[in-house]
């Protein structure tokens, strides 16, 4: 019996070191062959269940091995860039952090000589805000942030962001997670630019969204998708390729712009400082921007195409949508984040933490939790010293 | 008396159900949505098994997946032979310098997860250690090590000391000794400090985050990176495999069990 067992263990254990070891050599195997690391956002690229399975293919093409890691957000990049000592060699962040790792030197600039599809980019997407001098972006995506409602339920016209803060919709509503978006429609609502650096604005935009916090169901990100597909919210502001994909599901569901203007953003491909293969970089952003591949990425994201020639491949029912490409009008009437100075934005982060935990009283919930902890642990501590002592 | 008692049984077999009913629902409906023909996980739109065949057609997720199981088993390998031996020596330890080895041991425990995640990241940048699989694996092995040497402790307790010293009287040298008499008695805790580390290291998403390079990527890091757009139901199906492979071998181990002690049984 026991032998039994201790021959099973053996056996056990054999292939386990058998699977290391393997799993070790099979990794270390491709050592001295060409790479590039990508760093990418989540679902952002078109993969086997995609037109065109990119990477395989760019792999397949040019005999360079990619490595493909993902992240969620902006911050998250900008983190391992900063503090991690990653080596990446393809980033894709949007707009403002663009502008803002262009401002701290974290970005290389970008050898054109090698991008000769960059020729496809559209003329109004070169040289934008946040790069002006278009050195260090090819840009990969744009978009625009629109609302979404539920036409069953919402009677009123839609088409100005007063519609998130309708009292007749109070539990219906929806808005974003994130303090720069929220902010964002905020300042709109009331007029103003979404890149303020006027604190008072931001005061008054702070206002408005405490004064909205009673009527919303909750603050959400991707949650948005199930809550709007399954009917539980009826309004929520997000980003207009996702609005499709909510639309698709759900054909109660539309898009409409708010008359105030709206963010538009676009997600551009860097190189990061310090790259160590560089040309493979070049070439996979290159092969990005090949019409083919960058009409598969668009239509697999759902997102916007900068690019021309990906433009004239895409179905005509997606060019002539009227929420993923928007006419010029609405266009001009929207605005591009753009990196505020540091202290703006840890003012946006208070205010933004005073809205979240504003009503929940939570600045004394820790202190209180804390006492009653310490009191509990002397009432034990009374208790089994009073029954030891009859014991002596 | 027949109603209080009918009433006792409603009310204790509902109180059971309601917390089945709590653990297990999540799973269930995450299981449902896997076949579910649309990617909402709200609307059903009709039965398919569309998203398993994808998921097997999807390198990313699988490579993910492969990069998890692979860190989780050497990972827990390694820290199953430190934890092993770092136990054997703490429990031959005197009193005081083993209760500050004990307490050295339980303080990556109750350290919270990301403070252990971001002193790592901190390190590895200092040492320039550039983040990929060794830092993953330096750091699954340390935070899984306590583990194994919290569930070896009481089996050591267990042991007879007398059978060691008999062991080297009647010729074996120390190696031996250990390896046929300690070894084959502390087993059992070696084995479910492994299973505990192998189960950390899986789940582990905190510690990962921070460690984590442009080499590879775990499961649990690439389905978060997937917030912003939808978490695809690849995913649902995934986890559904999983749920379902974890079941199976919880049931054979069961039955196993079950046929031994009968066995025994019947020859006492």
């Amino acid at each position: 019996m026991k032998k039994k067992r201790i021959i099973s263990a053996k056996i056990v254990s054999a292939v386990i070191l058998i699977a290391v070891v393997s799993g070790i050599i099979s990794g270390c195997a491709g050592e001295n062959r060409q790479v590039v690391n990508v760093f990418n956002w989540g679902e952002y690229i078109s993969d086997s269940s995609g037109v065109i399975n990119v990477i395989r293919e760019f792999e397949a093409e040019t005999g360079i091995k990619v490595n493909y890691t993902t992240y969620a957000t902006n911050e998250e990049l900008y983190s391992k860039l900063k503090s991690s000592g990653a080596n990446y060699d393809v980033i894709i962040p949007s707009d403002y952090m663009i502008g803002r790792l262009i401002r701290e030197d974290m970005l290389e600039k970008i050898n054109f000589g090698n991008i000769p599809n960059f020729e496809y980019i559209m003329e109004e997407y070169k040289n934008l805000e946040f790069d002006p001098s278009g050195e260090y972006s090819v840009p990969y995506t744009w978009g625009t942030v629109v609302l979404i409602y539920n036409t069953e339920y919402i009677t009123k016209p839609v088409d100005s962001w007063d519609i998130l803060w309708d009292e007749d919709y109070k539990g219906k509503i929806i808005m974003f997670h994130n303090s720069r978006d929220a902010f964002g429609i905020a300042l709109k609502k009331l007029g103003y630019s979404l890149n303020t650096t006027n604190i008072s604005e931001l005061e008054q935009a702070k206002e408005e969204l405490l004064r909205q916090k009673d009527l919303l169901q909750g603050y959400y990100m991707d949650e948005i998708f199930n809550k709007m597909g399954g009917e539980e919210a009826w309004l929520a502001p997000y980003y207009a390729g996702d609005a499709l994909t909510m639309i698709e599901d759900n054909p109660n569901l539309a898009a409409a712009y708010p008359k105030e203007g709206t963010n538009r953003f676009v997600d551009s491909m860097c190189i990061p400082k310090g790259a160590k293969n560089k040309e493979n970089a070049e070439i996979f952003i290159n092969f990005m921007s090949r019409p083919d591949i960058a009409a598969a990425n668009s239509e697999y994201i759902g997102y916007s195409t900068p690019n021309s020639g990906a433009y004239e491949l895409l179905d005509e029912e997606i060019t002539s949508n009227e929420t993923a490409y928007p006419d010029e009008e609405i266009l001009a009437n929207t605005e591009m984040f753009l990196n505020l100075p540091e202290d703006i934005n840890i003012k946006i982060d208070e205010l933004w933490t005073d809205i979240r935990g504003a009503s929940s009283g939570s600045i004394f919930l820790f202190p209180v939790i804390t006492g009653i902890l310490v009191i509990a642990c002397v009432i034990i501590i009374f208790i089994k010293k009073k029954k030891k002592t009859p014991q002596y | 008396m027949n109603v209080q008692k009918l009433l006792k049984k409603i009310f204790s077999s509902g109180y059971t159900g309601f917390i089945f009913l709590f653990l297990y629902a999540p799973i269930f409906i995450l299981i449902i949505f896997s076949f579910n023909a649309s990617k909402s996980k709200s609307v059903w739109a009709g039965f398919t098994l569309e998203w398993y065949g994808r998921l097997f057609q999807n390198e990313f997720i699988i490579s993910a997946f492969r990069n998890t199981i692979i860190l989780a088993l050497v990972s827990s390998v390694l820290a199953a032979i430190l934890g092993t031996a770092a136990a054997i020596g703490i429990y031959s330890l005197k009193k005081r310098p083993k209760a500050v080895m004990m307490n050295l041991t339980y303080l990556p425990i109750l350290n919270p997860e990301i403070i252990t995640g971001v002193s790592f990241m901190l390190l590895f940048a200092f040492i320039k250690l550039s983040p990929g699989f060794l830092t993953l694996l330096i750091a699954h092995i340390s935070f899984s090590t306590p583990y194994v040497i919290l569930n070896l402790m009481p089996k050591l307790r267990q042991l007879d000391r007398y059978q060691y010293e008999a062991a080297l009287d009647l010729g074996c040298n120390p190696f031996q000794a250990f390896r046929k008499v300690i070894f084959p008695e502390i087993f059992p805790g070696i084995l479910s400090g492994f299973l505990m580390a192998f189960t950390y290291s899986i789940d582990d998403f905190v510690i990962s985050y921070f460690v984590t390079g442009p080499e590879m990527q775990t499961l649990p890091i690439a389905i978060y990176s997937m917030i912003r757009k939808q978490i695809s139901p690849e995913i649902n199906a995934l986890s559904a495999i999983m749920f379902t492979v974890v079941l199976v071998m919880l049931i054979l181990v069961n039955i196993k069990d079950i046929r031994e002690t009968k066995k025994r049984e019947i020859k006492y």
